[in-house]
């Protein structure tokens, strides 16, 4: 790329203090929830010494486990379906022109706009109608209904930045394509989808952090046993937050970051593998 | 044709959604000790202690499996689309409603012989006279946290301490009031001399121009972190919940700095309740899981972990002298409990909403 | 673009004339596009527009006096407290509240968007990854350690103690709240920016450099334009769900005043009337579509 050659201009020095400003801005909350989540009190707010305290306790805490586990289970599916169905409806939206499809339009939008305590209150009176008409199948409120409900609202987030990023694409080199490898699964797959992969992956993110973070939607269509961490944090009203939740934190963060080093550098490695081959 | 066949569906469900499942449910047939399943309870988190939990499944050879709620009103809707749990703690004024909407069963006294234990208090309390519905859980008062060192020893112990300009002007950081509308719009009916489920307009107006006017020197309306706020000094008068305050002045730099008191004019007394809903599919299990919180040890085990006042009569003598010391102004103080007033609820909620904007 | 301006443009005009063969196409290509959007218009329909039928339908309702929602005596009464002054004076503040936060959201997020775009491709991943990582902890943990971060024994309270001044004290202030929704919000601005300013031609930048004197010129003919789409998604992903925000204002501004989220919340919760609620987020949902689809077709036209 022709800009990492370019001498640091005066705009371009401005531009990285910015971007140090807003990294500073963005991590120095979780460097006081790390630091609190070796604190040996009650409160998450007042320090009073060094202790691995809150790590053994969360291990041994059984609802607390439990519901991260919940969490992790409804996180993942309604990440990777919302981002599936998102990513079709931003190219059907984008690319095609149908019957139908100004209403669909809007109604892609309606879940980000509505309210989550209204959205919490329809899905709950949707799932009982619907388990009392079909007489349930045996089935009930849990870690399904939860998924479904953040499918819901997360198709819209995952559509909504695909589809901006879909506007500004040149539809003729999707045509090139299309005259080239003749199908258009294969042009999607190999040139709209490369192109478009940023947002898809922003999307998905985006899906990820709404599912981990939803108290009110969950906390209306969940059932017995199907409590997740968000729920379980702010269910804390009679005890108060204590640590344990920033060390529960710790522990997702610093998986997660592993994981995103591994794939980095698998990443890496496949890359170089490809290069060498090459030559 | 879609747009038709939309509408019938969406009439169907909303006809489905009204369409009663309101069999009416008798008092059990449980013995003392029966059960007949695993036991879905409902509570708050971290409420009980998990080693009572391990206690009761071992006694008794069930599983217990615990979902957790983080407000009643949550919770009421979903037992009201009826989402099955075999037992929940509702608080005081949720009793009410859930028993006028058909949601409890009447438990089987028979089958909680431990019921003797209760503290006289908790079975004549408005919301269920005669504790027919429900067994209390634990119990513990709204009052103010002062933190001594910024206030001085000298204050009056009233709700002036919230709602009193000339005085809380004084005070560095301000003060920090419950953001709900029943407890602080109560509150401020009893810094009046009204009662705390007092249902005149005017006075609730009074209530309304009282917390306008001590606004200035109120830093939040904060119903979740208000302990934290006082002990570490963001506040001077922090109005809160019992239990909460007695674990964060024990945890503070300096716990002498910090007192809890209930004002002279009237508190508020809440009470959780274990209730089973009319859906339950193991009602004999939860009432032998009620007998098995009762029991004298088991209830201070309860309180001894979440430090909550107990309402087992017999359980005093088991509980750690500090907790009982701590709860022991509860027993004197002028208190009341909260009362679902129906319609006039939406009052309340306008005026907390006209009172802060 | 929309789909609107799509038939109204020229090449429709000349549809009366284009051979049979190429209508076919055109309608083939309409079934595709419809068969692509099914499964999710399925969806969306399923778990999203009937639940929504039943809460309109409850706006019309009556509230019992326990707070039941009665499905007769159908009348327009909730509809009709929208009225009421204090609903305008909840929803200006909130307004004014989303537009602030959107408007420092994008200042904030468009340089930082197009720096991590000009980078190298591994740097650009790992910047990209880097935003999300702290969302991935606890909402109220996070927001939790704002509090202490604003608090009087704040590094900024201490900076300023330590200069001999008096102890600051940001939390329950509107900056707290502001400095609280940006925050939370940044992802929902970055994210679609950062999509929509990668794998910018940079040579069109470069010729634009020759053609007008100025960095600054090029920028705004070009660059902008171009990166206007993500600029557009990004605000209303940042707006849209500010106007309904509550916890943040609660925790760090202290909730001493109304908003229009906590109004909603606290009909639907502490004062159980439902159709009051429904109806009040359908007057939002009503507004805000309205809105969203004007400011879309705008920003589209600008391309």
């Amino acid at each position: 790329m022709s800009v990492g050659v370019r001498p640091k201009s005066p705009t371009e020095r401005l531009l990285a203090a910015n971007a140090w400003l807003v990294f500073a801005f963005l991590y120095a909350p979780i460097v006081v929830l790390a630091v609190f989540s070796f604190n040996d009190n009650n409160n998450v707010g007042i320090w009073t010494e060094f202790s691995f305290r809150w790590y053994g306790e969360m291990f041994q805490n059984a609802p607390v486990m439990n519901a991260l586990k919940n969490s992790l289970i409804v996180a993942a599916v309604s990440t990777t379906v919302s981002t599936v169905l998102g990513t079709a409806t931003a190219v059907a939206l984008e690319r095609y022109r149908f019957r139908g499809q100004r209403l669909f339009d809007g109604l892609v939008y309606m879940p980000v706009i509505i309210p989550d305590v209204t959205m919490a209150v329809m899905m709950l009176l949707f799932f009982a109608s619907a388990f009392r008409m079909t007489g349930g199948f045996g089935l009930s409120f849990g870690l399904g209904t939860i998924s479904l409900s953040h499918i819901a609202f997360s198709i819209s987030f995952v559509a909504i930045v695909v589809r901006a990023r879909l506007g500004q694409l040149d539809p003729s080199l999707e045509e090139a394509a299309a005259d080239l490898y003749a199908g258009r699964w294969m042009t999607f797959r190999k040139v709209t989808l490369p192109l478009i992969a940023p947002a898809v992956a922003g999307g998905a993110l985006l899906a990820l952090t709404l599912s981990l973070d939803d108290v009110v939607v969950t906390s209306f269509v969940a059932g017995p046993g199907s409590t997740t961490l968000p729920v379980y944090v702010f269910g804390l009203v009679r005890r108060g937050v204590t640590p344990l939740i920033n060390a529960v934190s710790m522990v997702m963060l610093t998986a997660s970051m592993v994981l995103v080093a591994v794939s980095l550098v698998f990443q890496r490695e496949r890359g170089g593998r490809s290069v060498s081959g090459d030559a | 044709m879609k747009k038709v066949l939309l509408m019938v569906a969406v009439l169907a469900l909303v006809a489905a959604a009204c369409g009663g499942d309101d069999d009416a449910v008798s008092a059990a047939s449980c013995e003392a000790g029966q059960v007949d399943g695993n036991l879905n309870f409902y509570n708050w988190s971290e409420y009980i202690d998990p080693e009572l939990i391990e206690a009761f499944e071992a006694e008794y050879g069930v599983d217990v499996i615990e979902s957790f709620y983080e407000s009643n009103e949550a919770m009421l809707a979903q037992l009201q689309s009826g989402v099955s749990y075999d037992l929940i703690v509702p608080s005081d004024y949720m009793v009410a409603i859930m028993i006028q909407e058909g949601l409890l069963v009447e438990l089987n006294k028979d089958a909680i012989p431990n019921f003797a234990n209760m503290a006289e208090r908790f079975t004549t309390q408005p919301y269920d006279n005669g504790a027919k519905y429900s067994a209390a859980y634990q119990y513990g008062t709204t009052g103010l946290g002062v933190n001594v060192s910024l206030v001085g020893e000298d204050f009056p112990r009233s709700w002036a301490l919230l709602f009193d300009p000339a005085l809380t002007a004084n005070f560095p950081g301000g003060v920090s009031v419950l953001n709900d509308p029943r407890e602080t719009m109560g509150a401020a009916l009893e810094y009046l001399g009204y009662s705390i489920n007092d249902t005149d307009i005017d006075h609730l107006n009074e209530a309304v121009a009282v917390i306008q006017a001590a606004k200035a020197n109120i830093a939040t309306f904060d119903s979740d972190q208000y302990d934290e706020a006082l002990v570490t000094g963001q506040v001077a008068v922090s109005h809160g919940y019992s239990g909460n305050m007695i674990l964060a002045i024990g945890d503070a730099d300096n716990p002498d700095d910090f007192v809890y008191i209930l004002p002279e004019e009237g508190a508020t007394l809440w009470v959780d309740n274990m209730a089973i809903p009319t859906n339950s599919a193991a009602v004999c299990t939860a009432h032998a899981f009620i007998n098995f919180l009762l029991d004298a040890e088991n209830g201070a085990a309860l309180t001894n972990w979440n430090y909550y006042a107990s309402p087992n009569a017999a359980s005093t003598p088991f509980i750690d002298q500090e907790v009982n010391d701590f709860n022991a102004e509860a027993d004197t103080a002028k208190l009341e409990v909260i009362v679902d007033q129906g319609d006039y609820e939406i009052n309340y909620t306008d005026a907390f909403a006209e009172a802060k904007s | 673009m929309s789909p609107t301006e799509l038939q109204e443009s020229p090449t429709d005009v000349v549809e009366v004339a284009t051979p049979k063969l190429e209508r076919d196409a055109r309608r083939a290509d309409a079934r595709r596009g419809f068969l692509i959007a099914s499964p999710s218009l399925f969806y969306l329909i399923l778990f999203f527009a009937i639940p929504l039928g039943i809460v309109f339908v409850y706006s019309f309702a009556t509230r019992s006096s326990t707070g039941l929602t009665l499905l007769e005596g159908w009348n327009l009464d909730s509809y009709r407290r929208l009225w009421d002054p204090l609903v305008g004076e909840i929803a200006f503040r909130s307004l004014l509240l989303a537009t602030t936060t959107t408007a420092i959201c994008l200042l904030v997020s468009y340089p930082l968007a197009y720096y991590m775009a000009t980078r190298t491709a591994r740097t650009r991943t790992i910047l990209f990854v880097l935003v999300m990582i702290p969302f991935w902890s606890n909402f109220l943990v996070r927001t939790y350690a704002w509090r202490v971060l604003l608090g009087t024994e704040g590094p900024i309270s201490q900076i300023s103690e330590a200069l001999g001044g008096d102890p600051i004290r940001i939390l329950f202030t509107n900056t707290a709240v502001l400095i609280g929704l940006v925050y939370g919000f940044l992802p929902f601005m970055v994210l679609p920016l950062y999509a929509s300013l990668e794998r910018m031609d940079w040579s069109l930048i470069e010729a634009g450099r020759d053609l007008y004197a100025t960095g600054w010129t090029a920028f705004r003919k070009i660059t902008l334009p171009i990166s206007m789409p993500g600029v557009i998604a990004g605000s209303i992903l940042v707006f849209i769900p500010t106007l309904g925000a509550y916890v943040t204002p609660a925790i760090l501004g202290g909730a001493r005043t109304t908003l229009l989220g906590d109004y909603i919340v606290s009909q639907f919760l502490a004062a159980r009337n439902q159709p009051f609620g429904s109806a009040l987020s359908f007057a939002v949902l009503a507004v805000m579509l309205v809105a969203t689809i004007i400011y879309f077709r705008s920003g589209a036209r600008n391309l």
